[in-house]
């Protein structure tokens, strides 16, 4: 176990160093450049201004003192916000995004593996068209949709919540609403799918005829079971979550990553940019390594360290 | 065996929990920096009738710096201008009013300027504001190792060799200002500038604390920390990523006796509707309301329009486009566009059809303080006739029947819609003609202008200083804006004397600017389009913001919170 997780570290470092160089190149290659807005700027403070940045260095030597820095953890400064490092702005604005995304996530897969549960229990049911009609409902309709209802329903109307800003966990409720819905109806869909299948199955037949109760075979046998392909699915949308999204956070004023993400992409804000994919890419292969791992605890049949069964 | 799995699942939640927490108390920290800013907020002014003197306000985006020599932008230049002070500041009537600066004297050249400061300035620090921090903070601006991008451009041709210092060909030292003890600010200027003293208004040519700034190094201006104050407001619960922040009354101000409020909050929200929402919740005193939503709240009793003195145009590339190289043609696309329907039905925010090339209300005759506007008239307005009539000779002059022109926009949703209706326009009222649309964003746009690779480009300018020659030096030959091949030098002769040997005779002068937009219009040089405006919603307790037509766009020095019932 300890080495098989040793070994995926190692992989992560090797997947991120990739996505590093990659992203690198990819940026010198975007037109324009962080002068662009600075149309005023003569060409002698022009090459100040790349002196400082270090963008009058050939591409080999700024990608060598790029990856230097990285792995001394240093990426760099901002063009945007003069003297500021990224690692501040990233630090600045995680938390925010973090916070909503994990609520988002927990609460609306929590809520959506019940659905489904429901759903499965009271096949062709009230119950299992009613929370069917929810999660095609919340997987068409855009989250941001959701947000200005909500927002105009419970903030403007009714006042039982701030309207927007970030100035404590009030302020958070309903953007997580707003985006727990496409986790709760993706949860909600694949439980009761797979709910459905496994208790079709041999096994189930055979744990009733053994006399296992309902509540033993759906929770013991069947949901443990029906989690498997939604861990798969939950754990790539979790990162999307929790770094933020644009327009949940742009319409409730939260100072996320998504939001300062697209800003920094407006302005060619280069060391920004790489900083913020490079947590995306960090949060990612660290998820799929948490996935992994649940695979095994969710099923004992899927052994991570391979070979004998 | 499973319960250890569990506990690792267990172990992974708690970790995660962990993570969550640690994440969260940042914000706790940022929530209660905003918090505390109410609570302060209790405080009264005195004479204020009891009425809170705080103010609740959005802003549209982060400030991206504090740093008088780097600052570029709008945002900046507003907390520049009520956290500091330079030698004058402009009042409600955009008349310059001293600041640090008791008065001055001009020498019969007009080439040196002497200053003489108030003893009583202070920096928020309690250190005296004196005549070296201004020699200090301009030579910091066109200082080459500084790499600032408004020193050279505000001080270069003016203050004498900015530019040569900036070019690295004479030492800072060399730089025209010099301080003749304490409180005594001598200047010497290239030539003579008559908008010099509205410059002394401007963010770049504010003083600087040596001490203070080098100590800081690179960190200065990066936080409420390591900034000084020698203006009506200190910064405060701010830092170059903060969404919100805090103008508070500075004790140490020279005028605070002046200064009623106690407390300004900021907060950032770039969604209109969210700003509409806070502003009738009352949790803003103010919002600015996208054209969208205008429709909806202008009945509103708190809705106003602003006029502003930003300009919108079309830049007709002269070197890229046979056709956009002919006369005729060129004015064809100034007339072909309906200006009034643009500013009614598609910006709808207050915008104001321009008919020339100097705003209005920006500038004003000498001696009769007619606006400029009012003196010249509307020089290029829509005739789709005319318009038909000198499309169908230009045409015929260069010998086509059909002529494809690049469109130049931004990628902006409103931008979007406006680009369309213009390019419809166009191609509706000028047969034959085929109008290709490149949106883009705002840098590639400039990148585009700057190489010139554009045929038609819709573009706008805000002011730098407050005289004709910000806009009419944009369309020099080689002007640093020019960027469309156009020149004129009959134009180039007039403008150019506005700042030689005019320079010292005010009347002859304005009309050499007169006469200037006059050819710019006979020349089609570029089509006006309209002067903006901003349409928010205000509430009635707020009085007496200063809203500037350049530098700071928002002067608070004078406001207050007057009790609503």
């Amino acid at each position: 176990m300890t080495r098989y997780i040793l070994k995926r570290i190692m992989y992560m470092a090797i997947t991120l160093f990739l996505i590093a160089t990659i992203s690198f190149f990819l940026m010198k290659l975007l037109p324009g450049s962080p002068l662009n807005a600075e149309n005023k700027l003569s060409e002698e403070q022009a090459a100040v201004v790349l002196e400082k940045y270090g963008l009058n260095d050939p591409v080999p030597i700024q990608y060598l003192n790029y990856i230097g820095g990285l792995v001394q953890g240093d990426l760099g400064i901002s063009f945007a916000f003069s003297n500021t490092p990224v690692t501040d702005i990233i630090m600045d604005r995680i938390g925010p995004s973090l916070q909503i995304g994990f609520q988002a996530m927990l609460v609306g897969t929590l809520l959506g593996i019940l659905l489904g549960l429901i759903a499965s229990v009271f096949h062709n049911g009230f119950l299992d068209y009613g929370s069917t009609v929810l999660a095609v409902l919340g997987t068409s309709i855009p989250s941001f949709v959701f947000a200005g209802l909500l927002q105009w329903a419970f903030a403007v109307k009714l006042g039982w919540f701030p309207v927007a800003l970030w100035e404590g966990f009030e302020y958070s409720i309903l953007p997580t609403i707003s985006l727990l819905i496409f986790p709760m109806a993706t949860a909600a869909r694949f439980t009761r799918t797979e709910m459905l299948e496994v208790l079709g199955s041999d096994f189930i037949l055979t744990a009733r005829a053994k006399g296992v109760t309902e509540t033993g075979i759906i929770f013991k046998h069947g949901l443990r079971n029906a989690l498997i392909p939604l861990v798969t699915v939950i754990g790539p949308m979790a990162v999307s979550l929790m770094t933020g999204t644009l327009v949940i956070e742009q319409i409730f004023a939260i100072p996320g990553l998504g939001e300062q993400f697209v800003a920094s992409v407006m302005v060619n804000d280069y060391p920004t940019i790489m900083g913020t994919t490079l947590l995306f890419a960090f949060l990612f292969v660290v998820i799929i390594l948490v996935v992994d791992l649940l695979y095994g605890i969710i099923d004992p049949r899927i052994r991570i360290t391979g070979g004998e069964l | 065996m499973k319960l250890s799995k569990f506990s690792l699942l267990l172990a992974l939640g708690i970790l995660l929990s962990i993570f969550m927490v640690a994440c969260s108390s940042g914000d706790d920290g940022g929530s209660t920096s905003s918090d505390s800013g109410s609570d302060s907020g209790g405080e009264t002014a005195e004479g204020s009738e009891d009425v809170k003197q705080v103010l609740n306000l959005l802003e549209s985006d982060t400030i991206p710096t504090m740093d008088v020599s780097m600052a570029t932008d709008e945002l900046a230049f507003i907390y520049l201008g009520n956290t500091m002070e330079g030698l004058y500041r402009l009042d409600k009537d955009s008349k310059m009013v001293p600041g640090i600066a008791k008065d001055h004297t001009v020498s019969e050249d007009g080439l040196t300027w002497t200053f003489n400061l108030r003893e009583d300035a202070k920096w928020s620090n309690g250190a005296p504001v004196t005549a070296h921090d201004f020699v200090y903070a301009w030579q910091r601006a066109v200082d080459p190792a500084t790499g600032s991008e408004y020193g050279p451009y505000m001080m270069g041709g003016v203050i004498k060799n900015a530019t040569a210092v900036n070019l690295g060909e004479v030492p800072v030292e060399e730089l025209g200002v010099k301080a003749d003890g304490d409180y005594t600010l001598v200047v010497t200027l290239e030539k003579p500038t008559p908008y010099f003293e509205s410059l002394t208004a401007f963010g770049t040519y504010f003083p600087l604390n040596e001490k203070f700034v080098e100590e800081q190094g690179d960190n200065y201006a990066t936080s409420s920390e390591t900034l000084l104050s020698n203006g009506p407001f200190t910064m405060e619960n701010w830092k170059s990523t903060s969404t919100s922040w805090t103008l508070a009354k500075n004790p140490e101000y020279w005028d605070a006796e002046t200064v009623k409020l106690e407390e300004i909050t900021f907060d950032v929200v770039k969604d209109a509707q969210t700003r509409v929402d806070l502003y009738e919740k009352g949790e803003a005193d103010r919002a600015t309301i996208s054209s969208d939503l205008v429709d909806k709240y202008a009945s509103h009793e708190d809705f106003t329009i602003t006029p502003e003195a930003s300009l919108f145009y079309l830049k007709l590339n002269q070197t890229k486009s046979e056709a956009l190289a002919n006369v005729n043609i060129r004015k064809a696309i100034s007339m072909a566009i309906n200006k009034q329907a643009m500013v009614d039905e598609v910006l709808n925010d207050g915008s104001v059809v321009s008919n020339g090339f100097v705003p209005t209300d920006f500038s004003f005759h000498p001696e009769t303080n007619e606006d400029f506007r009012e003196i010249n008239g509307d020089l290029v307005t829509y005739d789709v006739e005319k318009a038909q009539e000198l499309w169908k000779k230009g045409l015929e002059e260069i010998g086509k029947e059909k002529v494809e022109l690049g469109f130049l926009g931004s990628d902006k949703t409103q931008s979007k819609i406006t680009n369309e209706f213009l390019a419809n326009q166009l191609e509706s009222n000028l047969p034959g003609l085929e109008i290709t649309l490149q949106q883009v964003p705002f840098e590639q746009r400039l990148e585009l202008d700057t190489s010139e690779n554009y045929d038609i480009q819709y573009a706008g300018w805000g002011p730098d200083f407050l005289d004709p020659y910000t806009w009419l030096n944009l369309w020099l030959t080689d002007g640093g804006n020019n960027h469309m091949g156009y020149s004129n030098e009959k134009y180039d002769e007039l403008v150019q004397s506005t700042v030689n040997e005019l320079a010292l005779e005010p009347v002859k002068r304005y009309e050499a600017f007169l006469e200037a937009e006059k050819i710019l219009a006979e020349d089609a040089a570029v089509a006006p389009l309209y002067q903006s405006a901003r349409a928010q919603l205000i509430s009635p307790k707020i009085q007496g913001v200063v809203k500037n037509v350049m530098g700071a766009t928002y002067d608070y020095k004078w406001a207050s919170v007057a009790a609503t019932e």
